[in-house]
């Protein structure tokens, strides 16, 4: 288990928290469940969860896989520089938008995986892992070279004379030549 | 269209089949809660929510009972022993073993989410009616407790706790509520440490993750039973609820309306999971069995690149051409266990596997090998296997085509050595007449023990006049100019300058609309197999070709397309 970068797996999990939190919340408002309030924190802060994590980060080492049409949440994301590049604070925070979820049952699922997740995140802080955003590369195109400008003005030289006569052996020229090519003719 | 039903046809037959019993299931089991009278006093309490809740139960029932069965790897071997008889298409089917257990996952998933929210409501409900917040028949009902002459049908019985907690206090205190709450989690973790990034790059993460559905069916078996669920039992003088229902003062006094009595129904899920259970441990039991079993080295070379040559020797192993076994080196890892495919043809007397370097495990594996002794035995070592896939139907085809993309080409070691063999033993399950292998990869490097076989094949069909046998070639797909400056040099002599072969190497990819159109100008009647193994993109190109170049009339040519796996 050497190379695992932990943010990965807390990735997928407070992503499928957040959206595990706002179903729980959705049920409960609109069943007009006791403490509903509850309810209806569940689903902002399920939506909130649901938009920080939907950016996967940059892996340190080897490919990183997009989610479809994330670039516009990496921007936002990015904005926040330290606060989302850190993953101690992400840990913290998501452990704090959590806690009110234990309070009713409907959010309570949402809570805990919540709390899973946060756990995770802790561990690839302490590894030292960080949140970088996936950035289309910017291609160098190299200048375009003073010769090509100028095209030639001599035809090009002709192959060594005994190539010339193999081809004509072996008859397979990919074109014909309307004189003989060969040098003492 | 006929191409369509050829290929793909028993599949879809089996998941129209199988989303067939789900619908019926849920339907059935729906109805039963929503239409029965037993359950007129619990539906009044609760409404179509208590059918919603056991309709996806029902469908769960089912589907966790399939889901063990697609990865008990061994029985699957032993059914496609036994379909010999049956044709391919059958055999084919078990190769998507892994995608229906996916496929099962969701469906778990999606019922699993569908049956907590309609018991979040019950449950809500439940309260409710409790708290004497509906009307008075509810809360009749919601006062009957659990003594000599009643039982209850409300089973929150608590109510000097803060309402708001009421619901989480009765999820956390009965055996329903516990082992839900715990076996969803497990299941959640689960899902989220099987998405395919987590898996493809770190996959032991997934498999120990994975071991949590340990957790998912002990808490399943127990989860029914509490038997909070009730129906209405036959009393004597009955309880017409039509004629008693406004009549709540009245019961027990009045002959026509005794008390109602109700319990819970005998748990089934253990009825469904049993099984299965049972067969996983099998399962499990023989791999570790198998495990145990002595193992010994009878070669260990080093090839060149990285690549570590292993030919073992175990007692009573026998393979089939292309299939794979799993390998475990406890002196590098208790737990782990990966595939490879097999490069040796069942005729030889031992079997080996070509590791190549490609991750922590296989890099100690061939660092410890580099630093044994000349002739020593290497560390212990435990096989699974051998398991099977499309390879072994190579012989059933006239002709055969046969693509192998990079690392792909493995198995092919083993079905040329095999069909080798067969030739010269003038073998009769051998139905080959002639073979085309297309070797595809980036460069050599990794792979020149690859190319002395073909060397060594070339050279002794050569010998018996049997050139036309097989026809093989190879594509660079990297190259650059001075790779085709010094082929362009060196272009006149008989061997490729690059392999040392005799059919010369072939740069880019291939122009496969070419490749089957001479296949089927050279043999216009005969079934091809068409076997690939290497990327999914090249996958779908093949399966385009073979159904475009197939013809539905059956006396002329016609294009089978079989794909590996891992």
């Amino acid at each position: 288990m050497g190379k695992i970068e932990w943010a990965m797996w807390a990735n997928e999990q407070a992503l499928a928290s957040g959206l595990i939190l706002l179903t729980g919340g959705i049920v409960g408002v609109a069943g007009q469940f006791r403490g509903w309030q509850f309810a209806a924190y569940a689903v902002a802060a399920g939506v909130f969860v649901c938009l920080l994590e939907y950016p996967r980060s940059k892996r340190s080492k080897g490919t990183s896989v997009e989610r479809s049409g994330q670039y516009c949440f990496t921007v936002c994301v990015k904005a926040f520089g330290p606060l989302t590049r850190n993953y101690y604070f992400r840990a913290f925070l998501h452990a704090a938008i959590c806690v009110p979820g234990g309070f009713m049952l409907a959010t309570v699922l949402g809570c805990v995986c919540l709390g899973i997740a946060s756990l995770i995140y802790l561990v690839a802080a302490i590894r030292g892992e960080h949140w970088e955003p996936i950035l289309p590369v910017k291609e160098f195109r190299k200048p375009v070279a003073d010769s090509i400008k100028n095209p030639p003005q001599n035809p090009p030289p002709r192959p060594p004379a005994d190539m010339r006569r193999k081809q004509a052996d072996l008859e397979r020229a990919a074109y014909d030549n309307p004189f003989s090519v060969t040098a003492n003719e | 269209m006929g191409n369509w039903i050829i290929n793909h046809g028993l599949t879809s037959f089996i998941l129209v089949v199988w989303m067939g019993i789900n619908i019926f299931l849920f339907v059935w089991f729906y109805l039963f809660y929503d239409l029965g009278d037993q359950f007129f006093y619990t539906r009044h309490l609760l409404g179509s929510a208590l059918a919603w809740a056991r309709a996806p139960a029902a469908v769960l029932n089912f589907n966790c009972m399939l889901i063990l069965l697609p990865v008990c790897r061994n029985l699957l071997s032993l059914i496609r022993g036994s379909f010999v008889c049956c044709g391919r298409t059958m055999r084919k089917q078990l190769d998507k073993n892994l995608s229906f257990h996916k496929l099962v996952a969701y469906m778990i998933a999606l019922m699993t989410a569908v049956h907590m929210i309609a018991h979040l409501l019950n449950v809500e409900w439940y309260n409710n009616s409790r708290q004497g917040v509906y009307d008075k028949l509810s809360t009749a009902l919601s006062n009957l407790e659990d003594t000599e002459n009643t039982t209850y049908l409300n089973p929150i019985r608590k109510t000097d706790i803060d309402k708001q907690q009421i619901p989480t206090y009765f999820v956390f205190t009965t055996i329903a509520g516990l082992t839900g709450v715990i076996i969803t989690l497990a299941l959640i973790l689960i899902i989220t440490s099987s998405m395919e990034v987590i898996r493809r790059s770190y996959f032991e993460v997934f498999w120990y993750t994975h071991h949590l559905f340990i957790i998912f069916f002990a808490g399943l078996v127990f989860h029914g039973a509490g038997r909070i669920v009730r129906s209405q039992q036959k009393t004597d003088p009955p309880h017409n609820f039509t004629y008693c229902k406004d009549r709540i003062e009245d019961w027990g006094r009045i002959p026509e309306c005794p008390i109602p009595q109700f319990a819970g129904g005998f748990p089934q899920t253990w009825m469904w999971v049993i099984g299965p259970m049972i067969l996983y441990l099998c399962e499990r039991l023989l791999r570790f069995i198998r495990y145990m079993q002595r193992v010994s080295y009878r070669r260990i070379v080093m090839r060149p690149s990285k690549v570590l040559e292993l030919q073992l020797v175990k007692n009573g192993f026998k393979m089939e051409v292309g299939q794979y076994v799993f390998l475990n080196c406890p002196a590098i890892s208790q737990l782990e266990w990966h595939p490879f495919t097999m490069t040796s043809a069942p005729e030889e007397d031992f079997f080996s596997v070509h590791i190549r370097s490609a991750g922590d495990w296989t890099d100690k594996l061939i660092d410890i090998m580099q630093q044994l002794p000349e002739g020593a035995q290497g560390p212990k070592m435990g096989v699974d296997g051998p398991f099977g896939t499309a390879s072994e139907d190579v012989f059933d085809y006239e002709v055969s085509m046969l693509v192998g993309a990079g690392i792909g080409v493995t198995p092919f070691a083993s079905i040329l050595k095999s069909i080798w063999y067969k030739f010269k033993d003038s073998n009769p399950k051998l139905r080959t007449r002639k073979i085309y292998f297309y070797w595809l990869c980036r460069e050599t490097h990794a792979f020149e023990w690859f190319t002395d076989l073909l060397q060594v094949l070339e050279r002794e069909m050569e010998e018996r006049g049997m050139g036309d046998f097989l026809t093989y070639k190879l594509y660079l797909t990297k190259w650059n100019e001075s790779d085709a400056t010094h082929v362009r040099v060196h272009s006149d002599e008989d061997t490729d300058v690059v392999t040392g072969l005799r059919q010369k190497t072939y740069y880019g990819r291939p122009a496969w609309d070419k490749e089957f159109e001479q296949v089927r100008k050279e043999n216009p009647t005969s079934v091809v197999g068409t076997f690939l193994c290497g990327p999914e993109a090249l996958a779908k190109v093949l399966e385009k070709k073979c159904a475009k170049y197939s013809d539905v009339d059956p006396r002329k040519t016609k294009f089978y397309f079989n794909k590996e796996n891992f």
